[in-house]
């Protein structure tokens, strides 16, 4: 279980990152806290001809919250933004989801870009960029651009960054005044990816937005009325066969339907309690 | 820009437990394989190279890191505590290896360097740490000999010894 | 932790561990911690992708040229140097450790490469290329006894290697006169106790002593040196068999890296080097070893107050693609025991081994006592609720009785010792029964799901090592000549400063066995436990050792530290005697204590312990007339309990027999169908406690495993053979937070048959916990059958009612049968703006093929409807090289076109069919539907399951996708791209 060969660029600014990209085009890979993309490597899974290390490069380990918008840079460590102080107050939803991130032990090294780079439909920052609608700033030598969250995810790993573009950051915006969130997430064990995992989103208008992870082939969202409308359980149910699960060696394609019905409506209920 | 050839071995130098130390390393080396069969520190263990057991955790600037999830060459300038840097001098023991003596808290030993360094990581971010966050701290670690009670227990243990101690050193 | 520590002995205390110090500190010397030869080489293993296939052939031209590349070791080479390894049944079998003309589960080795690291030797296995032919496989055992099943192994004939049939009192009576008949049918799963540390071996070959020198993280029995011996065809002494001071445990799983020891030393042979070999993580969960899995039908005859008069077992035993030493053991080594706790004289059983397209098994802690307990517990519960009793009570009728011991049982094992009610009892009381009783009722009250669980088991220790030959007739047994004992050795030496050193050949992986050698040692000499010295580990060529050695059958407490307690006593006795001389008094007045040996009626009439004991060296001319020397003792014990199977095929199969009763109270989530534990109490009778830590230690380790086993792991395979727990987030281990704090209780009678009165404990709860929470499950949500692990998403299955349907149902994928093969079906739609003659056109031409395959590196046209390709392929970093083949059927120009394809590379193999139709919606624009079935399997399908269906319908929709673009339907770059690139990738498939 060793990787295959590659050649290793230490680039110590954007544009040396994104010049080996770019050179390398399809062949390469931007390694930053390496937890998804070294056991691919060690599997041989993955066999990228160059990885691009962008950890040295300092203007990418920020996180800044500017008018409304927090931008995490692709530098920035999940155990960074865990215990970014402000945290809990502008991205609750994200708060209440860190400890589900893997385990203390890959959080310390693993980033927060590097989760949504790798597009597991099963992992919970895909699922806050997603409810949340956040947007993905993506960055090539010629170029860059911004996608929301909804155009980045295509599928299974399946990202919309072109060779040579890598993302360089996310931007979540911060939590409105009075809004309700609320996270659950079934797996079989602890730090597990999820079977089901639900985020939801209250705003104090009465806009409610219910982002499901673990059973579509990418985080998929909703909109849906308040919990107590005779409509609710009929809308939740048609997005919940909508999600097209399927069974793996985990778990039955009609238990994760169940599961986001109940927990569907469960974290929407608990959403709807915290709004202000 | 500095690009480390497929085929060629070049110097990683980093701090080991304290030392400066310099191997060579191929781009592809994990730093479980440079630590152990490089530098010879070999206490650092390999239980599954995909980064779910836990054995090979190490200290990597402070934090647990999976030493199998790491490249040598992004160890480059970092500063590594292994397991072999926990033992106060040579025979002697840590207040949380004597509570992991104490408590039985090892059967094989296998996995046991890795949730010392986690263990040790936490209580110098966190010397209150809660039970609670002593669990999920240990979540990222398989055990199979020893159903974990008594590897908590000593946890507890290391810690109330330890803030016990705290004062006296400081 | 100490339990009322013996003021007077150090057994019985809970000392600190000596192995720690080492552990702790980053000292411990693990196989692949060992310093090896100058110049050994490293080993990687090509392993099957398939369930099952021939082999055409093995190009190993391109691994050869490899980089670093030393030799390339195939099944010929191993076929010419060794001999095929020895099966445990008579039958016209072979059984080699390597794939010879074909492959029969995933994982199976086909080539060993050496090379100057693993690095190279896995870059050098890449490019040795294998061409399979598939063939269908069977993973069901039942399914395997079929006429139509795919035969594993043509010499046999069928799958089925071994049948045997017993009867034990009159078990057709008892039925016929029973007043219920009540039966379970049960299909355990398969399992492993996966060690954290993996196997390894270093292996050199003297050739001018035709001599093989194997180091391996090996755990006895050694009855394996022999097998491994005979295959490379060298006499015992030419085999030297040495084990690393430290193991990262074992649970049984390290007596399977036998076949390994075969193929390194092959592999030195013929690199001419020593070759080392460490199992990755990967390998071991697909190859290693496993559990038997066993379909049980187990049917009781029931008095009316729930007393079973006759117990009839119908089993069958999947061993796996090969019957690898000692299988089939797992089906044997309970036979003594197969009435559990309980007093039953009449019982029949059938047994039948079958083969299957699996990873052969071997030993794992519980050794055939789950497969056992799972149906026989689960049956009590069944009589309760049948007849309508308190399961307690169903459990209370039936035990053995206290005044029965020696209990001989109607199979033929004599249970040495025990008070299984008075224990049952006080784990009542004591584990406060009664309260979860209470819980259940007010949790039933406000309609939550709470059930209780119990299981009583007897815990064999100390394996007869004839058992295995019950699987034999009498009569074949007879010509075999007879198989029985349980050796144990134990030396004790002294050196000239007069310090004791012990040596055993018991093979620890973590349990202690120098500390409480050290225990025993320094209790029956008089030192501290610090002063002596213990060895544990062993080497073939210096040490006593015999077939039994080895860490197993619990045999440690009972058997290895009772010899060493003998050895001890020996040589104390010949100390007595050369002390009586030194302090001029009688032998039976020296007593040895505080390091000294004194004079008992005038205790100031002393000398050191050391003076006593280095006599033999300095001054053998001291020494009594009947003091030969006192400078080595070796003991060899074997119980004489442990006969040989008598005509009547009743076996004694085990010197010991503890007991545990468990019972416990689970809640389970009725939304999530999680299952949680709320209190466990398990209370064992395992003899006097050595060392009561470790003990606790053992039960604690012994649940964790078998928590795993009832409610997280398994190993799981596709109706194709396809493995699907091939990483760690797969096969599901229980961390910190799944594993709760078992309440331990102990009842201690000793066992008169030990030197020490201990048996053995480590095994226990892998017999009665799967059963108990099964039981607590069972009743929580009140239903008869449940199969193991019992996962949130299976028992939610339970509960649920009929589903709340979708108004706009979506075209759903079909449902994979449980079990079944990977099947990924999908379909999809595109709108393009060319005609359908142009679309059609396209279709059949290499250079629309050459554009739209993806990753393709050209294509070649075999025939007008056949085409190759060279293409790479994946999604993300996944990517890996196949060859394709992709035919085209079923031609209705210009409407319709079936694609077949085939895919083969590194990662794995793929199959596909898709249906393209085109129809015209006017304007002059085609549109393009498709459906499409596909299957995959090999690599990727064992370690990416989580991830593989979605990233097929990636791959494929990269097709759909550039289909569309080459026949004009690109809009260009934006969101209508997008938004078709969903609908055609995520959309409906």
């Amino acid at each position: 279980m060793k990787p295959a060969p590659f050649d290793y660029v230490r680039a110590a600014s954007l544009d040396e990152a994104l010049s080996a990209l770019h050179e390398a085009g399809d062949e390469a890979r931007v390694i930053a806290g390496g937890q998804s993309l070294v056991p691919m490597l060690n599997m041989r899974l993955a066999r990228p001809s160059v990885l691009v290390d962008v950890m040295r490069i300092g203007e990418l380990a920020r996180i800044e919250h500017r008018k409304g918008m927090i931008t995490i840079g692709a530098g920035v460590r999940q155990a960074q933004l865990e215990r970014w102080a402000p945290l809990a107050g502008t991205l609750p939803l994200v708060a209440s989801m860190m400890p589900w991130v893997g385990h203390a032990q890959t959080r310390s090294r693993g980033t927060v870009c590097g989760s949504f780079a790798h597009a597991d439909p099963s992992a919970e920052l895909p699922l806050a960029l997603l409810a949340l609608e956040g947007e993905v700033h993506l960055r090539s030598k010629k170029a860059r651009r911004v996608l929301p969250a909804a155009d980045f995810f295509l599928g299974m790993m399946a990202t919309a960054a072109q060779p040579g573009e890598m993302v360089e950051a996310i931007g979540l915006p911060a939590h409105g005044i009075g809004t309700g969130t609320a996270f659950a997430e079934v797996a079989r064990r602890h730090g597990d990816f999820a079977i089901v995992a639900c985020a939801a989103i209250a705003r104090p208008g009465g806009a409610i937005r219910l982002a499901v992870g673990g059973v579509a082939d990418t985080p998929q969202a909703i909109a849906l009325p308040d919990p107590s409308d005779p409509d609710f359980d009929d809308r939740l149910n048609e997005f919940a066969w909508a999600l097209n699960a399927r069974d793996d060696l985990h778990a039955s394609a009609r238990y994760r339907r169940d599961l986001v019905r109940s927990l569907g409506r469960r974290t929407v209920e608990e959403a709807v309690s915290c709004r202000s | 820009m500095p690009k480390l050839n497929r085929d060629t071995r070049t110097d990683v130098t980093f701090t080991l437990n304290g030392k400066k130390v310099t191997a060579r390393s191929e781009p592809r080396l994990l730093l479980t394989d440079l630590l152990r069969h490089e530098l010879g520190a070999t206490g650092t263990h390999v239980g599954c190279e995909h980064g779910v057991c836990g054995a090979c955790t190490v200290r990597i600037d402070g934090e647990p890191a999976r030493a199998c999830l790491t490249l040598a060459a992004q160890a480059e300038g970092a500063d590594i505590q292994t397991v072999e840097g926990l033992e106060p001098e040579p025979g002697g023991m840590s207040p949380l290896q004597a509570a992991f003596r104490e408590h039985f808290a090892l059967q094989c030993g296998f996995c046991t360097a890795g949730i010392l360094i986690s263990l040790k990581a936490l209580f110098d971010r966190k010397p209150g740490a809660s039970e609670q966050e002593i669990r999920e701290q240990l979540s990222g670690h398989l055990c199979r000999c020893t159903g974990y009670t008594p590897i908590v227990r000593a946890a507890l243990a290391a810690q109330a010894q330890m803030r016990e101690e705290e004062p006296r050193n400081a | 932790m100490t339990v009322n520590p013996p003021a007077d002995r150090w057994v019985g205390r809970s000392v600190p561990r000596i192995e720690d110090a080492a552990l702790l500190t980053g000292r411990g010397r693990f196989i692949d911690d060992l310093p090896t030869h100058a110049g050994t080489l490293a080993a990687a293993i090509l392993r099957s992708p398939h369930g099952h296939a021939a082999i055409r052939s093995i190009d190993a031209t391109a691994a050869l040229a490899s980089d670093g590349v030393v030799a390339v070791v195939t099944g010929d080479d191993v076929q010419r140097l060794t001999r095929s390894m020895t099966v445990g049944v008579k039958a016209n079998v072979e059984c080699w450790p390597i794939a010879t003309d074909r492959v029969r589960y995933v994982g199976e080795p086909v080539a060993i490469v050496v090379a100057a690291d693993r690095y190279l030797a896995e870059d050098a296995a890449e490019r040795i290329a294998v061409d399979y032919e598939i063939l269908p496989a069977v993973v069901d055992p039942e399914a395997a006894l079929g006429s139509d099943a795919p035969v594993l192994h043509p010499s046999l004939g069928s799958n089925l290697i071994n049948e045997r049939s017993f009867s034990y009192g009159d078990p057709d009576g008892a039925f016929a006169g029973a007043a219920h008949r009540i039966a379970v049918e049960i299909a355990y799963p398969r399992n492993s106790c996966t060690p954290i540390e993996t196997y390894g071996v270093v292996a050199g070959y003297d050739p001018g002593e035709d001599a093989y020198d194997i180091l391996a993280n090996f755990q006895g029995p050694f009855s394996i040196h022999a097998v491994v011996a005979r295959a490379l065809k060298v006499p015992g002494n030419r085999m030297r068999l040495r084990t690393p001071p430290s193991s990262g445990g074992s649970y049984g799983i390290k007596q399977g890296v036998f076949p390994y020891m075969i193929l390194m030393g092959v592999a030195a042979r013929i690199a001419g080097r020593p070759v080392k070999w460490v199992e990755d993580r990967l390998e071991h969960l697909a190859a290693s070893v496993s559990a038997t899995n066993r379909v049980t039908r187990l049917e009781a005859a029931v008095e009316a107050d729930g007393r079973i008069t006759a117990l009839a077992f119908d089993q069958i035993e999947d061993c796996g693609a090969h019957l690898r030493a000692p299988e089939p053991a797992t089906l044997y080594r309970m036979h003594g025991n197969m009435t559990g706790a309980y007093a039953i004289a009449n019982v029949s059983i059938r047994n039948r081994v079958v083969l299957t397209n699996k990873t052969p098994t071997g030993l794992n802690r519980g050794f055939g006592g789950p497969q056992i307990y799972y149906p026989l517990e689960r049956l009590m519960q069944r009589i309760a609720r049948q007849l309508n009793l308190d399961p307690l009570d169903v459990v209370r009728r039936n035990l053995i009785p206290a005044n029965a011991f020696p209990y001989r049982t109607a199979t033929g094992a004599l249970l040495d010792s025990g008070d299984y009610p008075a224990a049952l009892e006080r784990a009542v009381v004591e584990g406060g029964l009664g309260e979860l009783v209470e819980r259940r009722t007010n949790a039933r009250a406000k309609g939550r799901l709470y059930g209780i669980g119990m299981a009583a088991v007897v815990e064999p220790s100390v394996s007869n090592m004839g058992y295995i030959t019950t699987v034999l007739t009498p009569g074949e047994r007879e010509k075999a000549g007879p198989k029985n004992g349980a050796q144990a050795t134990a030396t004790i030496a002294i050196d000239p400063l007069g310090s004791v050193s012990v040596k055993v050949a018991s093979v620890p992986q973590g349990q202690g066995h120098r500390t409480v050698l050290a225990q025993v040692v320094a209790d029956a000499l008089g030192l501290e436990p610090s002063a002596i010295a213990v060895v544990a580990d062993v080497d073939t060529a210096r040490d006593a050792w015999s077939i039994a050695s080895g860490n197993y059958s619990s045999r440690f407490a009972p058997a290895v530290a009772g010899a060493a307690k003998l050895a001890a006593d020996r040589i104390r006795a010949k100390l007595e005697a050369v002390a009586a001389g030194q302090l001029n008094t009688m032998p039976a007045d020296v007593v040895f204590a505080g390091g000294r040996a004194a004079s008992r009626s005038n205790p100031d009439n002393g000398v050191s312990f050391a003076r006593v004991a280095a006599a033999a060296h300095w001054a053998p001319g001291t020494l009594p007339e009947t003091v030969d020397q006192t400078i080595r003792e070796t003991v060899f014990w074997t119980p004489p309990e442990l006969s040989a199977p008598n005509g009547s095929d009743e076996v004694n199969s085990s010197l010991c027999h503890g007991f545990i009763f468990d019972f416990c109270g689970v809640e389970v989530d009725a939304v999530t169908g999680e299952a949680r534990i709320d209190r466990y109490v398990t209370m064992h009778d395992c003899g006097t406690i050595l060392h009561p830590a470790m003990v606790e230690g053992q039960v604690r380790g012994g649940f964790a495993h078998a928590l795993g086993a009832a409610l997280y792991e398994e190993y799981a395979y596709g109706a194709d053979g396809s493995f699907q727990s091939g990483t760690l987030a797969d096969y599901l281990i229980p961390t910190v937070m799944e594993v709760p704090e078992p309440v331990i209780l102990h009842h201690e009678t000793p066992s008169p048959f030990t030197p020490l009165g201990a048996k053995g404990v480590g095994e226990g709860n892998c017999m009665s916990t799967p059963a108990c929470i099964a039981n607590a499950v069972a009743d929580a949500i009140g239903v008869d059958d449940l199969d193991l692990p019992l996962t949130p998403s299976k028992i939610a299955g339970l509960l649920a009612g009929p589903e709340r349907q979708a108004k706009n149902p979506p075209r759903q994928a079909r449902e994979a049968q449980p079990g079944g093969r990977r099947k990924l079906t999908g379909e999809g739609a595109a709108e393009v703006a060319a005609s359908r003659e142009a679309v059609w056109k396209m279709l059949l031409d290499p250079a629309t093929l050459e554009a739209i395959i993806p990753g393709s590196h050209g294509v070649t046209q075999v025939s007008d409807t056949h085409f190759t390709a060279d293409v790479t392929l994946g999604v993300g970093p996944v990517k890996g090289r196949y060859k394709a083949e992709i035919e085209l059927f079923d031609l209705d120009e210009p409407n319709a076109v079936t694609l077949r394809g085939t895919t083969t590379g590194a990662l794995g193999f793929g199959e596909g069919e898709g249906r393209i139709t085109l129809s015209d919606t006017g304007t002059g624009k085609t549109r393009i539907a498709y459906t499409y079935e596909a299957g995959i399997g090999g690599k990727v399908a064992s370690v990416g399951g989580r991830l593989l269906d979605g990233a097929a319908r990636v791959v494929i929709g990269q097709f759909f996708k550039a289909l569309a673009n080459h026949a004009g339907g690109a809009n260009g770059p934006g969101t209508g791209l997008l938004a078709r690139l969903k609908g055609l990738i995520g959309g409906r498939s």
